[in-house]
C-alpha cells in the first residue's frame, strides 16, 4: 500500500441525470487526470453529489458515459468497480468493531485471514489509529470514525476514491487537521480522487483543481489559484471568495469605468453592461487619482469594521455602488485610511481586475 | 454619584453568601412534586383498574372451593394432564403463529421500507385496514371461507387440485391462519419502523465495498433489522398467548388454549379460584418470556454486532 498504485484517469462524457421532470445534470463533461485530486464544488441542488453517486453506481443516469482508464463503467453495478468512497456520515457498520469495518472489503474479495489481518493493521497506521481495531463504532470520536472510514475506503487498493463531504461534521480546528492530512495521504497513495464539498475554503486547500458547478452544469474548472484570481462567470466570482462587483460598461472588446478604461487580463465581452469583479484583499488606498491610465475609483467611506489582524472598509462610489477593502491593520495602512464619511480613492492592478458577463 | 460609593463586589460577597442554595433546592423541590402532581390521576387510575385486579386475581388464586387457604389450583396443573396439554398447546400455537408472521412479515416489511414513501403509505394503510374491523367479524369471515364447502375448497376442487375438500378449519391449521392473519400487523408495524431507520448509506456502503445485493442484505440489513424484529416477536407472541376469540372459533373445540381453559373455569364451573390461578401462571410465564427474550436476544444482537 506504500507504493503509489497505478491510478487511472476517469472520463465523463455527457452525463445526463433527470429527476422527473427535473434536469439534475444536463449533458455533463469531466475529465479526471491520473492520480489528480478534483473537487466539485458547488451550492446544494448544484448536481455535485448527484454526479458522485452516478460514479459509484448507486444512482443510474439517463445517459452518458464513464470510464475508468478504457473501461466503460457506468452500466456496471456499484459492487464490481472497485471503488472506494467515504459516506458524508461515514456509514461505518453499527454492528461491527473497526477491524471488521475495515475488513469488510477484503471478506468480499476472498482474501485469506493472515493478508486481511496485515493490510488491515496497515490501513489503520496509514490513517494513524493503531491499536483501535477492537473499539466498537459508537466508541469512537466523530474524527476517529472519519479516519476509519477512510481507512475502509483505501484497505482495498482501490484505483479510484471518492470522498461526499466528509469533514462537514467535524469541528473547525478538526477539519483543517483532517484537510491537511487527507491531502498528505493523497500524495502518498497517489489514487484518482473526486472529492464533493460545498465550502469554498476546504476546495482552495485541498484540490488540485477545481469544478465549480451550478444547475447541473460546470461552470468552470480550473486549479484553485486561477479559480480565484481569474473568475469566468459572475457565479463562479460570487460563490468562491468575497467578491466586489463593480458595473462597467463594455464597448468593442475594452471595459469603461466613468469614462476611464478599465485594464485587465480577462477577455472582455462586445458590448454591454458587466461586472468588473475585484477581491477585497487586492483593491488599494490611492493617494489620488493619478492621470488617465490606472483602475481608480472614488467614493467616501461609509464603515471601517475592526477585525482583530484586519479590517475591511466599505466605500461607496460615487454611482452608489458599495466597494470592499480589506487588509491588515498595520500602521502605515491605517495612516492613509480616512475616516468614515470622507472621501476616499481606491485602486486595482490589472492583473486583479477580471471582468465576467453579466447573467441575466 | 459622589456621595455613596457602594462596591458591588462586596455586596455581592455580603448578602449571597450561601448563593441561593435554599431558594434553588426548593424550586427543585417543587418541580418534582409538581411533575408528581400531574401524573397522579393517571398513577392512580393505573393503580386502580390494573394493580389492584391482579392482586386480588392472586390472593383468589391461593383459595379452594371451601374458601380455604391453599395450594390446591396450583397442584391441578401439575396433576391434570389435560392442563399440561393445554399449556402446550398454547406455546405450540403461539411458536407457529411467531414463525409464519416471520416469514410472511419480514419480506413485507422489507419491501414497505425500500419502496417510495408514497407506495409505501398506501400499502401500510392496506396492513392497517384489518386492524379496523372487529376480531370478531375476521374469524367469522375465514370460518366461511376455509370451511368444506367454502370458497377455498370449491376452488381448489373446480381447479382439479384436490379430489377431496382439505380439513381447513376447525383444527389446529385453522387457528394458525385465523391467527397469523391478526397478528401479522403487530410483528410488521415495530419491523418496518426499525427498517426504515437503517440508513440507505449502509447498504450503499456495503455495495460499494465490494459486497453483492445478496452479501449486502445479509451481512449489513439483516444484523441492523434484528432489533425491530425482536420486539415485533415479542409483541406478537405474547399476544398469541392470551388470545382467545379465534383459537376459539377456529379451532372447532379441538384446539384448547390457556384463555379458552380460563373462560371454561370461571363461567362453566364457576371455579374462580382455579380461573384466577390460570391467570396468575399466564402473567408469570409472560414475565419469564419477556425476560428470556430479552436475555437471549441481547446476546443474540451482539453476537451479529459483535466483535471479532
Amino acid at each position: 500500500m506504500s507504493v503509489v498504485l497505478s491510478a487511472p484517469p476517469i472520463s465523463i462524457r455527457k452525463i445526463v441525470k433527470r429527476f422527473g421532470s427535473q434536469d439534475v445534470l444536463k449533458d455533463l463533461d469531466l475529465n479526471v487526470a491520473p492520480g489528480e485530486f478534483l473537487t466539485l464544488l458547488g451550492p446544494s441542488g448544484s448536481g455535485k453529489t448527484t454526479l458522485l453517486m452516478i460514479l459509484a453506481g448507486f444512482v443510474r443516469a439517463n445517459s452518458g458515459s464513464i470510464k475508468i482508464g478504457p473501461d466503460e463503467v457506468i452500466t456496471m453495478p456499484p459492487h464490481k468497480r472497485n471503488i472506494g468512497m467515504v459516506f458524508q456520515n461515514y456509514a461505518l457498520f453499527p454492528h461491527m468493531n473497526v477491524f471488521n469495518n475495515i475488513a469488510f472489503p477484503l471478506k468480499q474479495r476472498r482474501v485469506d485471514k493472515a493478508t486481511i489481518a496485515r493490510q488491515v493493521e496497515q490501513a489503520l497506521h496509514q490513517v494513524q489509529l493503531d491499536g483501535y481495531a477492537d473499539r466498537r463504532v459508537d466508541q469512537l470520536s466523530g474524527g476517529q470514525r472519519q479516519r476509519v472510514a477512510l481507512a475502509r475506503a483505501i484497505v482495498f487498493e482501490p484505483r479510484i476514491v471518492l470522498m461526499d463531504e466528509p469533514l462537514s461534521a467535524l469541528d473547525k480546528s478538526l477539519r483543517e487537521h483532517m484537510q491537511i492530512e487527507l491531502r498528505s495521504l493523497h500524495r502518498r497513495l497517489g489514487m484518482t480522487t473526486v472529492y464533493v464539498t460545498h465550502d469554498q475554503r476546504e476546495a482552495i486547500t485541498m484540490s488540485d483543481r477545481i469544478a465549480v458547478m451550478n444547475n447541473g452544469c460546470i461552470e468552470q474548472l480550473d486549479k484553485p489559484e486561477i479559480l480565484y484570481s481569474t473568475p469566468k462567470t459572475q457565479f463562479v466570482a460570487g460563490f468562491i471568495g468575497e467578491s466586489n462587483f463593480t458595473p462597467v460598461d463594455c464597448r468593442d472588446g475594452v471595459a469603461w469605468y466613468e469614462g476611464r478604461q478599465i485594464e485587465t487580463r480577462s477577455q472582455v465581452p462586445h458590448a454591454g453592461q458587466h461586472w468588473l469583479v475585484s477581491r477585497p484583499e487586492k483593491v488599494r488606498v490611492a493617494d489620488g487619482v493619478n492621470g488617465d491610465r490606472g483602475n481608480f475609483f472614488t467614493g467616501s467611506v461609509r464603515e471601517i469594521v475592526y477585525q482583530g489582524d484586519s479590517f475591511i472598509c466599505y466605500a461607496t462610489l460615487r454611482d452608489g455602488q458599495v466597494m470592499a477593502l480589506r487588509d491588515y491593520c498595520r500602521s502605515d495602512v491605517l495612516s492613509r485610511l480616512p475616516a468614515a464619511g470622507e472621501p476616499i480613492h481606491l485602486r486595482i492592478d490589472a492583473e486583479d481586475a477580471a471582468i465576467v458577463q453579466a447573467e441575466s | 454619584m459622589t456621595a455613596v460609593v457602594t462596591d458591588p463586589g462586596k455586596r455581592v460577597d455580603d448578602d449571597s453568601g450561601e448563593l441561593n442554595v435554599a431558594v434553588l433546592k426548593r424550586n427543585a423541590r417543587n418541580e418534582v412534586w409538581g411533575l408528581l402532581g400531574l401524573c397522579s390521576p393517571s398513577l392512580f387510575l393505573v393503580g386502580l383498574i390494573i394493580i389492584l385486579p391482579v392482586g386480588w386475581l392472586f390472593w383468589l388464586s391461593l383459595y379452594d372451593e371451601n374458601g380455604m387457604l391453599s395450594f390446591v389450583n396450583y397442584e391441578r396443573f401439575v396433576e391434570q394432564s389435560s392442563y399440561v396439554k393445554t399449556f402446550v398447546t398454547t406455546f405450540e400455537v403461539s411458536f407457529g403463529v411467531t414463525a409464519i408472521c416471520i416469514l410472511l412479515g419480514y419480506p413485507l416489511a422489507y419491501m414497505l421500507s425500500q419502496i417510495p414513501r408514497r407506495a409505501a403509505s398506501i400499502c401500510m394503510i392496506l396492513v392497517i385496514l384489518p386492524f379496523w374491523t372487529s376480531v370478531l367479524v375476521r374469524t367469522y369471515a375465514w370460518l366461511v371461507i376455509l370451511q368444506r364447502k367454502g370458497l377455498v375448497n370449491d376452488w381448489l376442487i373446480d381447479l382439479g387440485i384436490i379430489n377431496q375438500p382439505l380439513a381447513l378449519v376447525n383444527n389446529f391449521t385453522g387457528v394458525l391462519i385465523g391467527m397469523t392473519h391478526i397478528m401479522l400487523p403487530f410483528l410488521v408495524l415495530p419491523l418496518y419502523a426499525s427498517m426504515k431507520s437503517i440508513s440507505a448509506d449502509y447498504q450503499r456502503a456495503g455495495m460499494n465495498l465490494g459486497a453483492g445485493p445478496v452479501a449486502t442484505f445479509w451481512q449489513i440489513f439483516f444484523p441492523l433489522s434484528l432489533p425491530g424484529l425482536a420486539a415485533g416477536v415479542v409483541i406478537t407472541f405474547v399476544l398469541c398467548l392470551g388470545f382467545f376469540v379465534t383459537p376459539a372459533l377456529m379451532g372447532g373445540g379441538k384446539v384448547i388454549m390457556w384463555a379458552m381453559r380460563m373462560q371454561q373455569t370461571t363461567s362453566l364451573y364457576a371455579n374462580w379460584g382455579a380461573g384466577s390461578a390460570l391467570g396468575v401462571l399466564l402473567l408469570a410465564v409472560t414475565f419469564g418470556l419477556l425476560g428470556f427474550f430479552n436475555w437471549l436476544l441481547r446476546g443474540q444482537i451482539k453476537a451479529a454486532w459483535g466483535g471479532k
